[in-house]
């Protein structure tokens, strides 16, 4: 068992090493699948922080009647935080709302000059309503348009913001589902692509197999160089696409967070290093042994 | 020990040309240690008995025995079993390309789980019989053909299986390397082992002088006990 186990480990990697123009072709077939993979799985996360940032700019307000108490606001706070679909919520002040003013517009002297002219503080006080979900703004406003505060409630700006909300949440439901389809193809075809690379190079061994047959090989002692063969040839790839992974994400994770705020795909990497390297694992070593078995099968039957 | 009865094949092969029957109703008996030629022209069906012996082919009609198991019930999981009882030279060689002569017959060795001891030992012990000790680490491409025929004999010899099948194993060779390999195979017969050799090589039958079933458009048209070449 033992002597027959250490044949076909040694034979397998003779063959490896004696038909190198083949191997050649496989692993950089295999590397290219394997790259294919990786960055379809970076580009839905990427995607996914992408999302998530465009829609942490997106909040709705409610402004208070000027007469409302800070302890009611803050009551109603208390209140709208145990909303389930709310993420975050702020509380600015009469006094904030007019900081914040003076800060944004402190450059603009006629913005200034007809603050000063009113005498007193114009602004509202307000809460900022962050949802975990675009969909739901529409439900939360509701929710308080409807609620026991209703009458401290000067007005919810959900309307003004509403087709901007809207759209936001087509688009994104629109990438995700998209980029799933798009991702499911590109899958199936590279793994199409590194299934016939394997067939062909099986082909080529056609005779041969029907020849260990023939002097009396049984069907797993034909197999098993074939498979310790694909086998090294996913390691050699996995190790390939993994250091080409690394590097890309080293020198890019950088220049990329210039560009994206809060998007560095090499800290994405470093974070993800387990299921990249689960990813490339199965795709490299699991693609390459799974279709040299399938390729060999046809030729046993003698 | 070899048994065919009433064995047909047919191969079924373009609707246009129709079925092509390659052995009709072929019924003989082959004891242990005998040394049989099956003479026929080429087509007459003599490679597809040899097929059909070694589960390579399986019969249309007719039951094929070796040992008294019948052939074509042999689970695909035994064929190998059945396989290494019989040592073949193809005509064709079927050398394994990618390995070196050695390799190739090593590999005979180690698909029955020879010990290394047992390979080292014996292949330099068969590769002097059929002449072949200096090429033993040539691929067989640099092989003339006379020396690939050698090769595939000292494969089919390696694991002593009781019967050797040659399939007109002088075919592709002068007349020089066809005397050469016949006196292999009756070496190989004097060591007891049955040798079923498949020709049409007249000058064989004649020099031989051995038993001789005769074949032709698939059927058996003679079985001599000291077969004379008359086709």
């Amino acid at each position: 068992m033992f002597i027959s186990f250490k044949r076909i480990f040694q034979s397998g990697w003779l063959n490896f090493s004696r038909n190198s123009g083949l191997t050649f072709a496989t692993i950089f077939i295999l590397i290219l699948t394997i790259l294919v993979i990786t960055s379809l799985f970076a580009l839905k996360k990427g995607t996914n922080l992408l999302i998530a940032v465009v829609e942490e700019k997106v909040d709705i307000s409610v402004y208070f009647k000027e007469e409302s108490s800070e302890e009611e606001i803050v009551k109603i706070q208390q209140e709208i935080v145990k909303i389930p679909q709310v993420k975050n919520i702020e509380y600015i002040s009469k006094e904030k709302a007019l900081q914040n003013f003076i800060q944004k517009h402190k450059d603009d002297p006629t913005l200034m000059e007809s603050l000063e002219e009113l005498g007193r503080n114009p602004f509202l006080a307000s809460l900022n309503i962050q949802s975990s979900e675009p969909s739901q703004y529409k439900e939360i406003s509701d929710i308080l348009e409807n609620s026991q505060f209703k009458n401290s409630i000067e007005k919810v700006d959900y309307y003004q913001k509403e087709p901007i909300i809207d759209r936001l949440f087509a688009f994104t439901s629109f990438l995700n589902r998209s980029g799933l389809v798009f991702t499911l193809v590109l899958v199936t075809l590279s793994i199409l692509v590194a299934f016939n690379t394997i067939r062909l190079a099986i082909l080529n061994f056609k005779t041969e197999i029907q020849v260990m047959k023939l002097v009396g090989a049984s069907n797993w002692y034909v197999r098993g160089p074939f498979l310790v063969q694909g086998g090294i040839s996913g390691l050699i790839s996995v190790s390939a696409a993994f250091l080409i992974t690394f590097s890309i994400a080293y020198f890019l994770g950088p220049k990329m967070e210039i560009l994206f705020t809060g998007l560095n795909i090499f800290n994405y990497f470093k974070e993800s290093l387990g299921s990249i390297l689960l990813l490339q694992f199965g795709t490299g070593i699991g693609l390459a042994i799974f279709s040299s078995f399938i390729a060999i099968r046809k030729y046993l039957k003698i | 020990m070899i048994v065919f009865q009433n064995v047909t094949k047919i191969y079924r092969s373009h609707p246009e040309t129709g079925a092509i029957v390659a052995l009709d109703n072929v019924s003989f008996k082959i004891k242990e240690k005998e040394f049989v030629v099956i003479l026929g022209r080429s087509g007459a069906g003599k490679t597809t008995l040899l097929k059909l012996l070694i589960g390579e082919e399986k019969p249309t009609r007719g039951r094929i025995f070796f040992d008294g198991k019948e052939v074509s019930k042999t689970s695909p999981k035994d064929f190998p079993i059945l396989r290494r009882e019989i040592g073949v030279i193809f005509q064709d060689y079927k050398l394994l390309p990618s390995k070196t002569v050695y390799e190739n017959i090593a590999y005979a060795m180690e698909v029955i789980g020879a010990s290394p001891e047992e390979i080292e030992k014996d292949i330099p012990k068969v590769l002097e019989l059929v002449g072949l000790a200096e090429r033993a680490f040539n691929f067989p491409e640099e092989l003339s053909g006379g020396e690939k025929q050698r090769a595939t004999i000292a494969r089919a010899l390696i694991h002593r299986p009781r019967v050797i099948l040659a399939d007109e194993p002088t075919g592709n060779l002068d007349p020089y390397h066809t005397q050469d390999i016949i006196h292999l195979l009756e070496k190989i017969h004097e060591f007891g082992t049955t040798v079923v050799l498949s020709t049409h090589d007249k000058e064989i039958i004649n020099q031989l002088e051995r038993r001789t079933i005769t074949l032709e458009k698939g059927k058996v048209i003679r079985d001599e006990e000291k077969g004379s070449f008359i086709l």
